[in-house]
């Protein structure tokens, strides 16, 4: 017995310790590409606010999944525009909340300095080991990336060189750690303040692949929260538009 | 019912599981023998190793097999002098990742076998003047078959259902590295549940009939031993 009110009281003592003083929170599923500047919009949002953001990063298809089978997401950032899209289509969002939060920009990367100077000479070379992309089954940057070979008339001469990531994390990976010499990534990915952080690469010009727009939704169940909303308005300010580009996105 | 690719994976992923298996026994036996038997004081820094796949997470894991077999890794360099260039994205880069992976399936039934015997057996057998191979093949097998057969059940078992390994490691080639698991995976996230759904049901399916054949004929065996 003396045990159990021992428990009863650390456990009463966690539930007061708890986070109360925020005025409410925002449940946001985020696209993993998208993860950096999210962070700073929402440590931003949070202090012009004063409501708490919770963040989950994750794949688009999983969140897509876990959406539609009921998770606690108020806020919905994908990858791309299919997702938001089936939705709406379901019924699962705020009517006419989607809109394009950002419009993502493809690299060719190289975690080596000097292995590639800004333009497409190396992959044409045929030059290197592997070359990884984004499974364009499943991710917009890999759909971008195949239209870039094809634009070039490079896809069967390097197709025996691919590797996949299952997104554009995992394949930025296969560069980083060297295990392939050049990878098709985002620019968000190499891309900090305006700066390419390391390595080398081909910033690849936007016409030669078709817009990567990722579309943001308020879901069904911020249908009462102000500060989901406020989010969302969020995204679309000046504040949170120069974050999104110092990371190598444009916006509408 | 299933595509191409679906049918590819379903065999890229028995000849995995099977690869993995019979590696897995031919090197899991001596060190469950070494570890049944051994007094040494490295007996408990050993196990404690191959046990420690148990702990990570299988995508941490695939993530340092990424690194240490990448060209700047320990294992990478290695295979690099030795001519085969870097593992991983290759099939045998997805067996010598899955063999670390499933190793404690595989050591610990047939370690628990061995011990159970005791010394007695094998001590009567040298009396009657077996030597050390002779008494591992006509005494230590037969009596600790259960073990072995519970260990290629499990080690089988365990690299069909591995993901999170492969899909660091694998980069998703087809008839290379894309096997079942990771198929019903990017089934799912291109939101083509039905084909997952159907994948997934020939996987457990399959899955239900190897083990159940296994076990029966495991319990038939253990009769046999008992008459």
């Amino acid at each position: 017995m003396r045990l159990f009110n021992s428990l009863s009281i650390i456990l009463l003592s966690f539930l007061m310790l708890s986070p109360s003083s925020y005025a409410e929170e925002v449940h946001a599923a985020v696209a993993s590409n998208f993860t950096t500047p999210m962070k700073d919009i929402a440590k931003q949002y949070e202090e012009e606010s004063g409501n708490k953001v919770i963040l989950s990063f994750g794949s688009s298809g999983k969140f897509f999944a876990q959406i539609q089978n009921g998770a606690p997401f108020d806020v919905f950032l994908s990858a791309d525009q299919n997702k938001p899209d089936a939705l709406e289509k379901a019924g699962a969002i705020i009517p006419n909340s989607r809109f394009t939060y950002a419009i993502g920009a493809l690299a060719l990367w190289s975690s080596k300095a000097d292995f590639i100077d800004n333009n497409n000479a190396r992959l044409k070379s045929g030059d290197f080991n592997k070359l990884a992309l984004a499974n364009p089954k499943l991710a917009p940057y890999g759909v971008a990336a195949m239209e870039v070979l094809k634009g070039l008339g490079v896809t069967e001469k390097t197709r025996s060189k691919w590797v996949m990531g299952e997104n554009i994390s995992q394949t930025y990976q296969f560069v980083s750690t060297g295990n392939t010499d050049l990878g098709f990534v985002a620019l968000s990915q190499i891309m900090s303040k305006g700066h390419i952080k390391s390595g080398s690469s081909w910033i690849i010009p936007s016409d030669q692949y078709s817009p990567i727009r990722q579309d943001a939704v308020l879901l069904k169940k911020a249908e009462n929260s102000a500060a989901a909303k406020g989010l969302i308005d969020y995204l679309r300010s000046d504040t949170a538009r120069n974050i999104i580009h110092s990371y190598g996105y444009k916006t509408e | 019912m299933l595509s191409a690719s679906d049918l590819e994976a379903i065999w890229l992923t028995f000849k995995v599981a099977t690869t993995v298996t019979v590696i897995l026994l031919l090197i899991g036996t001596p060190i469950a023998w070494w570890l049944a038997r051994t007094r040494s004081r490295l007996k408990g820094p050993i196990s404690a190793i191959v046990a420690l796949p148990l702990v990570l997470p299988p995508t941490v894991l695939g993530f340092y097999l990424l690194i240490a077999m990448g060209p700047n890794g320990f294992i990478g360099q290695l295979t690099q002098e030795l001519g085969i260039g870097t593992l991983p994205f290759t099939f045998w880069g997805l067996i010598v990742a899955s063999v670390f992976y499933s190793l404690p399936f595989v050591v610990q039934p047939i370690q628990n076998a061995i011990e159970a015997i005791g010394e007695r057996p094998l001590e009567v057998a040298a009396t009657l003047r077996a030597g050390s191979w002779d008494r591992f093949f006509t005494v230590v097998l037969p009596l600790a078959k259960p073990g072995f057969i519970t260990a290629a059940i499990l080690g089988f078992t365990h690299t069909v259902g591995e993901f999170g390994v492969v899909l660091m490691i694998g980069g998703n080639i087809p008839g290379q590295t894309r096997v079942v698991s990771v198929q019903i995976y990017d089934h799912v996230e291109a939101l083509e549940y039905d084909q997952a759904h159907k994948l997934a049901a020939i996987m457990i399916i399959f899955s239900f009939v190897v083990l159940l054949s296994l076990y029966s004929f495991q319990r038939k065996n253990t009769l046999w031993g008992a008459k």
